[in-house]
């Protein structure tokens, strides 16, 4: 039984589209949504309300649909969508809900978002927005157009005859389509592309919030109107920064509540009006007429005249008797007071509401208008307007009794209950009843809802108000707003230079801050235990070596430097000779342990910071804060070269014969000290730091040499070991690690570090909280170490530590199996633990046996040869020890082979460039886009941070003798390329960055997914820099020429950067 | 998504930058002379107006330079 009018509508009935809803096949047209072609194969019954499981049909045209929702299963899968918003495709598989619906379907689908930047944002593409946009255009302003429907029009084509529609909006809708950019496929294939490329039209595109300011975020749905899903992306999220923002939003008609209001053929007349006219279906035979408003008479007369018979018009206005609709699951019958009317449909007129959803989340005020019967905008702050016109007047009448929001199931019952229970005020009931708070927010209900309230406060409507809009005003899929951050770019991993080297030998990984570190290295058969402590044995006994390269790396450079350095640290800095080292502390204002490292003094007024891997921009910054807020009169300027140096740690008693087979001229120094040398052919800085206790040394090379360096290593014999026998070997030693055995309430005596607090420094940061009551008094929770006195349990890390009558004393921070100790061993805040040495505690454990306590002592936190004996190396083969036992003895020529060829790499070390593995797929890019988007790896050649004064203006740069030089800051200078330089302080940070170049006619296109700037000619011309953010990584955008840009990143986020371009690229063609 | 103009590098997105807290809360002259209390409060307690107020930020992904502005905390408005 068709309800398909004979010539009405816009749709296209020479394309016949077939689909699926609820298990059975029917057909509709190109043109049609779910909704106009169920209602034209006489299906009114769409789904079954969310919680008194009634039958619900369709009451709107539009997104802002309550009850006929549905779920989607193909061509694409969606959880809930309002059949009124579903573009009938081919192949299309719907099913109605059944109260809250469920999610289950996978979704491979692809989705990402992008920056956009206008003068004006519009949105709606009505006559008064297509009005909007084309004054702008005209003006020369960039214009973004959204609307949600797949044509431009909005209202206009409800009008049904094409030539009224190009009466009132085809001149507004030349020009806009005219300056169009096409952002469409053919664009990025390279065809001609109409207009100036200033205006965007964004069509299927909700704008779903107005944040701060004038930033509005929107959802363009690109693939669910295509029968088959390609590899495109699906939807993208538009994140819009506008200078205003028009909103021609209109406005949406509202139903009535009367008894069996729900009932599926109850419609919206507006909506029967646009079925007629757009997609020509009649949405029934006979129907009753309720109307609060002339716009109700105009409705009924147009379907009238179309063949649907109008049994009754009931008009409010003039007297509004009991009504009271009949039927199952569809409507039967409607008793108006005493007359009673045979009907299958019954229209509704209820009065229009301006959709001021986005104008309130801007901040705009609303009034309630008495004569329109509707609330208006009454103001904003911002730089947001509502241009479409005010709608007619209508008539408020006193609901009777249904429904007032079938989205929630809340009925006029519902709100007197809630209003009789004592809520006042319109968001309290909102609250308690759920009315406004589905999936449509109450888009038709709202003013229903407040009517209400009103009728059972015996107040004015305008007293009670409408309750607040706030963002989203459509739903949005989380997918939409993962975009391209899932996977492998949830979040970007900073590799070491080392990393392929790593994964050649079989490392286990884990992740360290945003580092992925080499856990511990696993020969055939070891289990993580056995490989540690293997690991554990060759540092201890012969020689081993780790990639410490993620220790954050800073020179602080000036006059003042050491100055500067003795306010921050706990101890006393300026006293380090050149060429020695220091282990320093630095707390909080509060005094608690902020960060430890080592000073290394490069020169008199340059030193070598360290930091721990997690904190290297913690302290960058806690340095920039001082010196900029604090302290300006200190001549000192700190640059982070965490990725200029790359660091081996090379442990063991045999370290010294191992570092003098690769350095020739190397001649023993002490402890605590650095040299300049060259090291398997490679200019380095070895520092003689131990983390473990051993004799060790710090190798330092340049980030793109670590490779070179680790291979000489590696074939000398020297076994590597990783952060999970790194911790180990400092356990044992006692030494804190800030993060893990700290929690920011630990202060240095705790950490029985008291000998690195200066107590001749008149003032350090932290000084004056050391001396407070809290952070003096003895009884704080104190490192100390634990032996189980079950020697091979292992605490959990976290396990509480409690007293015998179950008081809480403190817990666990680090445990582990010392290979050294063969036992188990941990390191524990505990209160008042340094007077309880010797005694022992109850550590609780949760495991098989359930929630237990078991004893453990308490000792000193160092267990390993506490008297500091083998940092030189073998005590026993130092002077006065036993001669026949040397430490060159502990590791044969014997030894080293075997460990060289037990530890060879499982495949051939990879290339020594960080970018090497993309270089194909950057090429695949550049081939498949025929050039309009190339990347490529770009060589920098030198790169020397200056600080001075800078002569260039702010985000420019400069060239001169062959030399660029980038705007950074006020007094900060990149300088790419070679010669000689002048400044107040210079360091070199040529290993510290690569460069990728992003260029071609698509390279804006491309950078704008990831990067929030505006890169258009006029905001950001040739000849500008800027650091920014690109994705997820912290870049430096270099903009040489037309089309040209280059993005300068870390060596260690370059992969990561370069599997997002290359994903990103894919998006162009959505 | 706050827009916040950085002095030097322009306006950028609110996520290129670190929070520094309220503005004018200068280290004290000499740590030692303050009593327990004093001290406290200059660690501890800031104001938390309803309305314009002045805050310290730093365009971390940027130019790493601190800053004052001025914003309303019921808007989010940046003053000039």
């Amino acid at each position: 039984m068709s309800y398909r009018h004979a010539s009405a509508g816009l749709v296209d009935r020479g394309r016949v589209r077939r689909f699926v809803f609820d298990g059975v096949s029917y057909e509709g047209y190109a043109g049609d949504t779910l909704a106009s072609a169920l209602l034209a194969n006489g299906i009114g019954y769409v789904s079954t309300s969310v919680t008194h499981g009634r039958p619900r049909g369709i009451l709107t045209a539009g997104s802002e649909e309550p009850s006929a929702l549905v779920r989607i299963r193909a061509p694409y899968v969606e959880p809930v969508r309002p059949a009124t918003a579903v573009e009938l495709v081919d192949g299309l598989v719907a099913e109605p809900i059944a109260g809250r619906g469920r999610l289950g379907d996978p979704d491979d689908a692809r989705y990402d978002a992008v920056y956009a930047h206008c003068d004006l944002l519009v949105v709606g593409a009505g006559p008064a927005g297509l009005a909007t946009a084309a004054e702008a255009v005209r003006a020369g302003e960039r214009v973004i157009l959204a609307d949600e429907h797949p044509d431009l029009g909005g209202s206009a084509l409800d009008l049904g005859s094409p030539a009224d529609i190009a009466d009132l909006i085809g001149d507004d809708l030349a020009l806009v389509h005219g300056s169009a950019a096409d952002l469409t496929e053919a664009a990025s294939r390279g065809e001609s592309v109409a207009g100036s490329g200033d205006t965007t039209l964004l069509t299927r595109t909700t704008v779903t919030g107005i944040y701060d300011g004038t930033y509005a975020v929107a959802v363009q749905r690109l693939t669910d109107h295509l029968p088959a899903r390609g590899g495109g992306t699906r939807q993208r999220v538009w994140r819009i920064r506008a200078g205003r923002i028009a909103l021609a939003t209109g406005w949406h008609e509202r139903p009535l509540a009367f008894e069996g209001n729900d009932l599926p053929g109850v419609m919206l007349a507006s909506a029967a009006v646009r079925y007629l006219q757009r997609y020509g279906v009649l949405v029934g035979r006979r129907a009753v007429m309720v109307t609060t408003n002339d716009a109700g008479h105009a409705a009924a007369a147009t379907l009238s005249a179309a063949g649907l018979a109008i049994e009754t018009i009931v008009d409010t206005r003039d007297a509004y008797p009991r009504i009271e609709v009949f039927g199952e699951t569809a409507v039967h019958g409607v008793a108006v007071g005493e007359a009673r009317y045979d009907a299958d449909a019954v229209l509704v007129a209820g009065g229009f509401s301006p959709a001021l959803q986005l104008y309130a989340q801007a901040g705009g005020r609303l009034r309630y208008d008495e004569a329109l019967g509707a609330m208006v905008p009454d103001g904003c702050a911002r730089a947001v307007t509502y241009v479409s016109p005010l709608p007619p007047s209508s008539h408020v009448p006193v609901p009777q009794g249904g429904y007032v929001d079938l989205a929630r199931d809340v009925t006029v019952a519902d709100v007197r209950s809630a209003v009789g229970l004592g809520l006042r005020s319109v968001e309290h009931v909102k609250r308690y009843t759920t009315a406004g708070t589905g999936p449509d927010q109450g888009r038709t209900s709202a003013l229903l809802v407040s009517a209400a309230v009103a009728d059972a406060l015996g107040a004015p409507t305008g007293a009670v108000g409408t309750t607040s809009a706030r963002p989203p005003y459509a739903p949005v899929l989380f997918a939409a707003l993962a975009g391209r951050d899932r996977g492998a770019l949830l979040d970007p991993v900073r590799e070491t230079a080392l990393h392929d080297q790593h994964v050649a030998l079989g490392a286990v990984f884990e992740n360290v801050a945003q580092w992925r570190r080499a856990r511990y290295y696993p020969h055939a058969g070891e289990s993580m235990d056995d490989a540690v402590r293997r690991e554990c044995r060759a540092a201890r006994g012969s020689v081993a070596m780790m990639d410490a390269s993620t220790l954050g790396k800073i020179e602080v450079v000036g006059p003042d430097a050491a100055e500067f350095l003795d306010r921050l640290y706990t101890n006393v800095i300026s006293s380090l000779a050149v060429g020695a080292v220091r282990y320093g502390v630095m707390c909080g204002l509060d005094g608690m342990v902020l960060d430890d490292g080592t000073v290394a003094r490069l020169a008199s007024e340059r030193f070598l910071v360290t930091t721990t891997t997690g904190n290297a921009a913690r302290i960058l910054d806690w340095m920039e804060e001082w010196l900029q807020t604090e302290w300006p009169s200190l001549r000192v300027w700190c640059t982070s070269v965490t990725e200029q140096w790359a660091t081996v740690a090379l442990v063991g008693p045999s370290a010294s014969t191992v570092l003098a087979t690769l350095w020739p001229s190397f001649a023993s120094f002490g402890f605590m000290t650095w040299r300049s040398g060259v090291v398997a052919g490679l200019p380095a800085r070895v520092c003689r730091i131990s983390f473990s206790g051993e004799l060790a040394y710090e190798i330092n090379v340049a980030w793109s040499s670590a490779p070179a360096l680790w291979a000489a290593l590696l074939s000398l014999g020297v076994t590597p070991y990783g952060t999970e026998t790194m911790h180990v070997l400092r356990a044992e030693k006692g030494y804190p690690i800030i993060g893990q055995d700290t929690d920011g309430t630990v202060t240095p005596f705790d950490l029985g570090l008291g000998w690195a607090v200066s107590k001749k420094k008149a003032d350090f940061v932290g000084k004056r909280s050391l001396s407070r009551p809290d952070t003096a008094r003895p009884d704080r929770k104190q490192l100390v170490g634990l032996l189980p006195v079950d020697v091979s349990l292992r605490l959990p890390e976290g396990s509480h530590l409690v007293s015998a009558d179950g008081a809480p004393l403190g817990h666990v921070t680090s445990s582990y199996y010392s290979e050294a100790l063969g036992r188990t061993f941990a390191l524990a805040l505990l209160t008042s633990g340094t007077q309880r040495i010797g005694a022992v505690v109850d550590a609780t454990l949760l495991d098989g046996a359930g929630l237990r306590t078991v004893p453990a002592t308490v000792v000193s936190p160092v267990l390993y040869d506490p008297d500091n004996l083998r940092r030189n190396g073998n005590p026993a083969a130092q002077p006065g020890g036993d001669a026949a036992s040397t430490g060159e003895a502990d590791f044969s020529p014997a030894d080293a082979e075997r460990n060289a060829a037990e530890n060879r790499p499982a495949v051939a070390t990879p290339p020594v460039d960080a970018l090497a593995p993309w270089f194909a797929r950057f090429e695949a890019v550049t081939a498949r886009t025929d050039g309009r988007l190339r990347l490529a790896a770009f060589p920098l050649g030198g790169q020397l941070t200056v600080r001075a004064e800078s002569t260039l203006a702010p985000n420019a740069t400069a060239v001169d003798a062959g030399r660029t030089a980038l705007w950074l800051g006020p007094n900060e200078t990149l300088l790419i390329g070679d010669g000689p330089v002048t400044g107040d302080a210079v360091v070199d940070v040529s290993a510290a960055r690569v460069a990728i170049a992003v260029a071609g006619p698509l390279a804006r296109r491309l950078l704008a997914f990831g990067c929030a700037l505006d890169l258009h000619p006029s905001t950001f011309p040739p000849g500008s820099c800027a650091q920014t953010t690109v994705a997820r990584a912290q870049v430096i955008i270099w903009h040489p020429t037309d089309d040209d840009y280059r993005l300068l990143v870390r060596p260690s986020l370059a992969r990561y950067l370069s599997d997002w371009l290359v994903d990103a690229a894919d998006g162009l063609d959505s | 998504m706050l827009l916040i103009p950085c002095p030097w590098c322009g306006p950028r997105n609110e996520t290129e930058f670190h929070y520094g807290g309220q503005a004018g809360v200068p280290y004290p002259e000499d740590p030692a002379a303050l009593s327990d209390e004093q001290w406290a409060r200059y660690l501890f307690v800031r104001a938390n107006p309803k309305g314009p107020w002045s805050e310290r930020w730093q365009h971390a992904a940027g130019c790493r330079r601190w800053f004052t502005i001025r914003r309303d905390t019921s808007t989010n408005e940046v003053l000039p």
